[in-house]
């Protein structure tokens, strides 16, 4: 299992459009993928799953990554947070 | 090619793609089902169509906008196929044995509950679009074409009928005509269509299925043509050119002097024969009101109207002019018209019997009542009054006693009153033509009645459609007489004007310039064009 934090960037936080880019991104890794944001949790793969969390500018949340290939993939997530919020 | 009967509210022409508004929550029934795995797959079947609109969509908002503002739909496209919204709506099928509509409905409200209770503003607007899909989902289960007016093209706007919340949400630019199969002419579709100046139709009985179909809406009919074919969209796209020939004009024309190239001024004013018509009048920028017919105050009514209800009118429609003026005759009912109360005999020639000045002239306390509520109305604008169907200068003289009496009347309650105010005669009898160099004396201007001076001229009656063929409108022997007659005014310094047909005649208006006529009063719609045709001239 590998784990990051990530305080959001993205002024509307994670919105219908970088939610929709999120869920296609990690929908295509082999891993499982969970959002934490405190204390609610929802896998990056479904769209409910990441708007439900309401993520705002500023906010920090913990990306969970757990699989075979998790080191490869959780690098795929940060750049991925990096380069949209 | 269907067409469609309803009741017009407002003219014009329309010619676009029909598009349906359904309710949103109409016929979401919730029913008792037992084949839960039909259901079931019921939805996921739907849903592959839904995925396929939305895939659609996205390729045209791509197209349109750009990928990024495209990307809503591939978001849409993810909620429709997310397992826990999928999986909600199949659980509520499983565990209370309902169809799918219902399934997906609640699901909708479920899930859009959960947006709308967060409390960033952003994503409370995010319940929206979780009923959007489901509103589309269910669209697809219920086997119901798309409404398009979520596309780009202006379409024809077919509902039940429209609230004001639902007009208001509505991008007008996207609408070309309101159809609707309720309402009335005072309804909110009536008032939005007349303030859009688009065509409206009410009381339309119509199918769903005309969803998506091309229309031609027609505003003088009411019809709503469906599938027309080519002779028709021909015929209409014609009446639409027309019809943006018209307002070209009115750009051009309103707020213009009606003058001559080489200044000769004509006053062009309006006919009218209720308040109502004021909002034309000035619509069409006239002048003035060259002739008010009064009798609309008379008919339709069981027993006499009162001083006060006549001054009500007059003084609105004479208010809503602001200061332009306002010639009324006064009235000019014959034993043809239906006014029971007024206990007039069966005649056999009512053109020629006991009517207008003569009714007046006879029931001295009837006219008073209506100089009253004349002179009374000149207190809150510019009042003119004009008497019809005169044949001596003793009627004239009869007529201004009588005026004198009610102007001293009124002086000694203190009711104020426009001293000022000028009196003018129809001059429409053969006779009255014969002396207007009398007449001319006694008035202060003339309004020559083309229709009814024709009529006795040529001893012909305008209803009688066999005479058609030898009624000539242009008559030298009428047009002889209106010169006489503005010459005689002009003689005496008064003007002279003419308020019949012939005034709108554009192949006369030439000639009436050079005769001399000092103004013009027709129909709303002809002012316009008459200022074009005397602005044309030299």
């Amino acid at each position: 299992m590998v784990s990051f934090n990530y305080v959001i960037k993205d002024e509307l936080g994670i919105h219908a459009r970088p939610a929709g880019m999120l869920v296609k991104e990690a929908g295509v890794l082999a891993s499982e993928i969970t959002l934490e944001k405190a204390g609610k949790k929802g896998s990056a793969k479904k769209i409910f799953g990441v708007m439900g969390l309401g993520v705002k500018c500023g906010e920090e949340i913990t990306v969970t990554v757990e699989g075979d290939s998790e080191e490869a993939d959780a690098a795929v997530m940060k750049a991925f947070f990096e380069n949209n919020l | 090619m269907k067409k469609l009967t309803g009741k017009p509210v407002f003219s014009g022409t329309a010619i676009g793609r029909i598009s349906v508004l359904t309710k949103k929550d109409e016929s979401i029934k919730r029913v008792h089902v037992d084949d839960m795995e039909g259901e079931q797959s019921r939805v996921m079947t739907a849903k592959e169509q839904a995925l396929k609109e939305l895939q659609a969509l996205y390729e045209k908002a791509v197209q349109e906008v750009g990928e990024a503002g495209a990307m809503i739909f591939d978001v849409h496209q993810m909620m429709l196929d997310d397992d826990d919204y999928l999986d909600s709506i199949k659980n509520i099928i499983a565990l209370e044995n309902v169809n799918a509509e219902y399934a997906v409905a609640t699901t909708g409200d479920n899930f859009a509950a959960m947006f709308a209770e967060m409390d960033d503003e952003y994503m409370k607007a995010r319940a929206a679009d979780v009923q959007d899909i489901s509103s589309r989902l269910i669209r697809v289960l219920q086997g119901k074409e798309q409404s398009n007016l979520d596309g780009d093209e202006p379409v024809i706007v077919v509902a039940e009928d429209l609230a004001p919340s639902e007009t208001v949400q509505m991008d007008k630019s996207k609408v070309l005509a309101f159809v609707t199969r309720f309402g009335s002419s005072n309804s909110h579709t009536a008032i939005l269509a007349r303030t859009m100046n688009i065509p409206a139709l009410i009381t339309v009985d119509y199918e769903e299925s005309i969803n998506g179909r091309m229309g031609v809406v027609d505003g003088k009919t009411g019809w709503l043509i469906v599938d027309p074919d080519e002779d028709t969209l021909e015929h209409y796209r014609e009446e639409q050119r027309l019809e943006e020939e018209k307002r070209i004009l009115l750009r051009e024309m309103r707020g213009k002097e009606t003058v001559t190239k080489s200044g000769k001024k004509i006053k062009l004013y309006a006919n009218i024969g209720s308040p109502s018509d004021v909002a034309s009048v000035l619509q069409n920028d006239a002048d003035g009101i060259g002739l008010f017919r009064s009798e609309f105050i008379y008919l339709d009514k069981s027993t006499y109207p009162t001083e006060e209800e006549q001054l009500q009118a007059y003084k609105a429609a004479v208010q809503n002019m602001a200061g332009k003026t306002v010639i009324i005759r006064t009235l000019d009912i014959g034993a043809d018209k239906q006014v029971d109360y007024f206990e007039m005999d069966k005649e056999e020639n009512p053109a020629m019997g006991y009517r207008a000045i003569r009714i007046c002239l006879d029931r001295i306390d009837l006219f008073k009542t209506q100089l009253r509520a004349l002179f009374r109305a000149s207190a809150f604008g510019k009042v003119a009054i004009m008497y019809p169907m005169i044949i001596s200068v003793s009627e004239v003289l009869q007529i201004k006693k009588i005026v004198e009496e009610v102007k001293a009347e009124l002086r000694d309650t203190g009711i104020p009153f426009d001293e000022d105010l000028e009196q003018g005669i129809m001059i429409e009898t053969p006779a009255a033509a014969m002396i207007s160099d009398m007449l001319a004396k006694e008035v202060d201007f003339f309004s020559i009645g083309t229709n009814d001076l024709t009529q006795y001229t040529l001893a012909i009656d305008r209803q009688n459609a066999k005479l058609d063929p030898i009624y000539d409108a242009h008559h030298e022997a009428v047009l002889r007489m209106i010169q006489m007659v503005v010459d005689n005014a002009h003689k005496e310094g008064i003007w002279a004007g003419i308020c019949g047909e012939l005034g709108a005649d554009p192949e006369l208006t030439e000639r009436f310039v050079e005769m001399g006529v000092d103004e013009l009063s027709v129909t709303p719609t002809f002012v316009l064009p008459i200022r074009k045709a005397i602005r044309d001239i030299e």
